[in-house]
């Protein structure tokens, strides 16, 4: 089990950090933005279990276990979100969303 | 048992009422004023005022038999600060009952009088509405005087000094929208009350340092000091005297402030009756007599007092001669005067120099009353001429328009007559004792000073005779003089009460009976009797005679035609012509003091307000309008971008963090 180096985990989330943050960037439907917040999150949460299990402290898994809830209850939230400016609006184009501006 | 309630030291508590009194009766008009119509509105007023009069009038029956003095009682406390300690307390003794009867007999008088005046004045300017206005402002008055003369703190002094000031701004320009260009009487008004900040200014700075010497602003506190000792302590209370001494100068109308008071004649006459004649204007003469135990200490104070009211009792005279306005006149003859009194309280003579300030307060509110029954009248008669072209514009003030008023004006020509002989000082009228009084004592005094005093009694003598004959001998000039009449029993009726006083105001003081001295002498120490002399009342007597003949043989013997020259000018040429001008003393004043304050004003408005400073606020102004806009192009509306921001700013905190 301990065979596998610490390095690999974090450069594997890394990658899947910086995949997540490129989506958030550049796309332009809030559903793919929120699958890439997902996979930020998920990212995070590699990184807390990888140093638990090298530290052999269960407190990083407890904390992941937040994260998912967070991130469950901040999904709900957010697709209700977007369900109520389909609604108002007809669509869910992100650079449409720019009422703020001046 | 009235008697011995009202001669009981209980009464003395009663006070209070001079000030509630015409409060009152000014918050009635103001309130409900309007609505009781002008007999009510008056009447109220001049109730209150009444009223105010037969409080003083107690307090005197009481003062009497209580001479205890000072009496202080208080109203209210009202400044604790550390060592600073003032309070409302109100003084009696016999100074300030005097005074308070004075301004209340004879303000009284001049409301009853107004309202018949007023009657006529709001008509005649087109505006009713104005009449409860008036009578407001002057139970106003009479308040703010009733606080000044009856404090017991240089503090509360200075807060009736400055509110018969406002009284007489408003009042100077009661009719603000006429007047020179429709400006003149507003600016009249700024003027009085300019200049007499500059006074006020005296004021506050002598205040400061009776603080600073004594630790107190309480009369009682500050006379019972005593003179300090150590050099400094003396130059302080010549510091004092001498602020004090401008502080005079703006009030009353000396040298070299007094040229407001010309200009306050813009006010409806009973204001220049009650404010710039009898009362407001001797609250100079007042002050020195209350600061006496303070003008003892001063080394040379007095005699600067002094000074300044003999130069300015002779020159104001030299001026009085040259006027053709009716109340211009008088009000020269006013600041001749005030110069008279200024000079008696400055020599020490305090008693002779209230005795002048309240048998002046007879006559000139008198003359002045007259005078304005005798533009009403004349008004009439020019709204009731067949003959004249009503666009041109009539000055009914101008005695050369009027002329032969004795057979129309019957009683304003008596009255005018005896106020008249009074200001010129013919016995046994009551400007001949207080004139006497002052001119014995500048004899004892200095010789110059007696001679000086002396021609300007002659000359007020000249003027006086002068004006009465140009306004009532002779032919009527103008149509208006021909249809001339007499005003109503309320303002006649009044003007008679005052003759009469003026004609036994004399017995106040009696050589060798000195009712007054030995009244005065309670509250001011130390003031030596007059020393009554047959010869200097003979002199000054002659001078009077000779004055009044002199200005028959010039004026009485043939009489002035319409556009003719005045014959004096004949004689005198281009002296006259000074007097004519008023020494120049506007137009210097405008040169050396007025026009390099409006340039230094014009200089700090245009390039120093407008450019730089306003520079300076509307620039910063701008430089963060620029600079919002700028950073306003960072939100672009894209949540994507926000977002980028958001990684951005984390990436480089985060590399600051690592590679710090």
């Amino acid at each position: 089990m301990n065979t596998i180096p610490m390095s690999y985990f974090l450069v594997l989330s890394a990658i899947m950090f910086s995949l997540g943050a490129i989506g958030v960037i550049t796309r332009r439907n809030p559903l793919v933005i929120f699958m890439s917040l997902e996979l930020m999150f998920n990212a995070a949460n590699l990184t807390f279990v990888a140093f638990s299990n090298a530290f052999g402290n269960a407190n990083g898994q407890i904390f992941v276990f937040f994260v998912m809830v967070v991130a469950a209850a901040e999904v709900a939230v957010g697709l209700a979100l977007i369900v109520a400016i389909f609604r108002a609006r007809g669509s869910i184009d992100i650079d449409l969303m720019s009422s703020m501006k001046n | 048992m009235l008697i011995e309630t009202i001669t009981s030291v209980r009464i003395l508590q009663l006070v209070s009422w001079v000030v509630f009194f015409p409060l009152i009766g000014l918050l009635i008009n103001l309130v409900i004023g309007r609505k009781l119509g002008e007999r009510l509105s008056g009447g109220i007023a001049s109730l209150a005022s009444g009223l105010a009069f037969v409080t003083a009038f107690l307090l005197l029956v009481s003062l009497n038999s209580n001479p205890e003095a000072p009496h202080v009682y208080r109203l209210a406390e009202w400044i604790n600060i550390g060592s600073l300690v003032v309070n409302w307390d109100f003084r009696v003794d016999t100074l300030s009952v005097t005074m308070m009867l004075v301004v209340s007999g004879v303000g009284t008088l001049i409301h009853v009088y107004a309202i018949g005046y007023m009657h006529a004045d709001v008509r005649l300017n087109k505006d009713p509405e104005r009449y409860t206005r008036f009578f407001i402002y002057m139970n106003l008055f009479i308040m703010m005087m009733m606080i000044l003369v009856s404090a017991e703190s240089y503090l509360m002094t200075f807060i009736g000094w400055e509110g018969v000031g406002l009284c007489s701004y408003l009042l100077i320009g009661f009719w603000f929208e006429k007047g020179k260009d429709g400006v003149g009487n507003a600016i009249a008004a700024k003027k009085a009350f300019i200049t007499n900040r500059v006074g006020d200014f005296g004021f506050l700075v002598a205040m400061f340092m009776i603080f600073l010497q004594f630790g107190s602003l309480d009369f009682t506190r500050v006379f019972a000091a005593g003179t300090p000792t150590g050099e400094l302590g003396k130059w302080v209370v010549i510091g004092i005297s001498l602020f004090l001494l401008l502080a005079v100068t703006g009030k009353s109308a000396q040298l070299p402030l007094f040229v407001w008071l010309p200009d306050a004649m813009a006010g409806p006459t009973p204001v220049s009756a009650l404010i710039h004649a009898a009362t407001m204007v001797t609250a100079g003469v007042y002050l020195v007599a209350r600061s006496a135990p303070i003008f003892a200490m001063s080394a040379f104070g007095p005699d600067a007092v002094a000074w300044v009211g003999t130069i300015t009792a002779l020159f104001a005279a030299t001026i009085a001669i040259g006027q053709y306005d009716i109340k211009k006149v008088l009000a020269y003859s006013t600041i001749s005067q005030l110069g008279f009194m200024v000079a008696a309280v400055g020599m020490g003579a305090y008693v002779a120099g209230m005795f002048h300030l309240i048998t002046h307060a007879f006559f000139k509110a008198l003359l002045f009353l007259s005078a304005g029954s005798v533009i009403q009248g004349v008004e009439y008669g020019h709204h009731h001429a067949q003959h004249v072209d009503h666009h041109v514009e009539f000055d009914p003030q101008d005695m050369r328009n009027l002329g032969g008023l004795s057979r129309r004006m019957k009683v304003t020509f008596w009255v005018y007559l005896v106020g008249a002989l009074a200001l010129a000082g013919v016995a046994p009228l009551a400007g001949f004792f207080s004139k006497d009084e002052i001119v014995t004592f500048a004899l004892g005094k200095h010789p110059v000073m007696f001679g000086m005093l002396l021609l300007a009694a002659f000359f007020t003598a000249f003027y006086m005779t002068r004006q009465v004959w140009m306004v009532f001998f002779g032919n009527a000039r103008t149509e208006a003089a021909e249809g001339a009449k007499e005003n109503p029993p309320v303002m006649t009726v009044p003007l008679i009460v005052l003759a009469v006083l003026s004609i036994v105001g004399g017995a106040l003081n009696l050589p060798h009976v000195e009712t007054l001295q030995h009244w005065l002498e309670r509250t001011i120490h130390g003031v030596h009797p007059a020393e009554f002399s047959f010869v200097v009342a003979g002199v000054s007597l002659a001078v009077a005679f000779g004055g009044i003949l002199s200005g028959w043989f010039f004026y009485g013997r043939k009489h002035w035609e319409l556009g003719q020259v005045d014959p004096l000018k004949k004689l005198l040429g281009p002296v006259f012509t000074v007097f004519e001008r008023k020494w120049w003393v506007d137009e210097i004043y405008n040169v050396f003091v007025l026009q390099p304050y409006k340039d230094a004003s014009a200089i700090l408005a245009e390039p120093i307000d407008q450019k730089l400073i306003d520079g300076t606020a509307n620039g910063l102004g701008k430089l963060t309008g620029l600079v919002s806009r700028g950073l306003g192009l960072l939100q672009t509306g894209f949540v994507r971008t926000y977002a980028l921001m958001i990684f951005i700013g984390v990436a480089a905190i985060l590399g600051y963090l690592i590679t710090r």
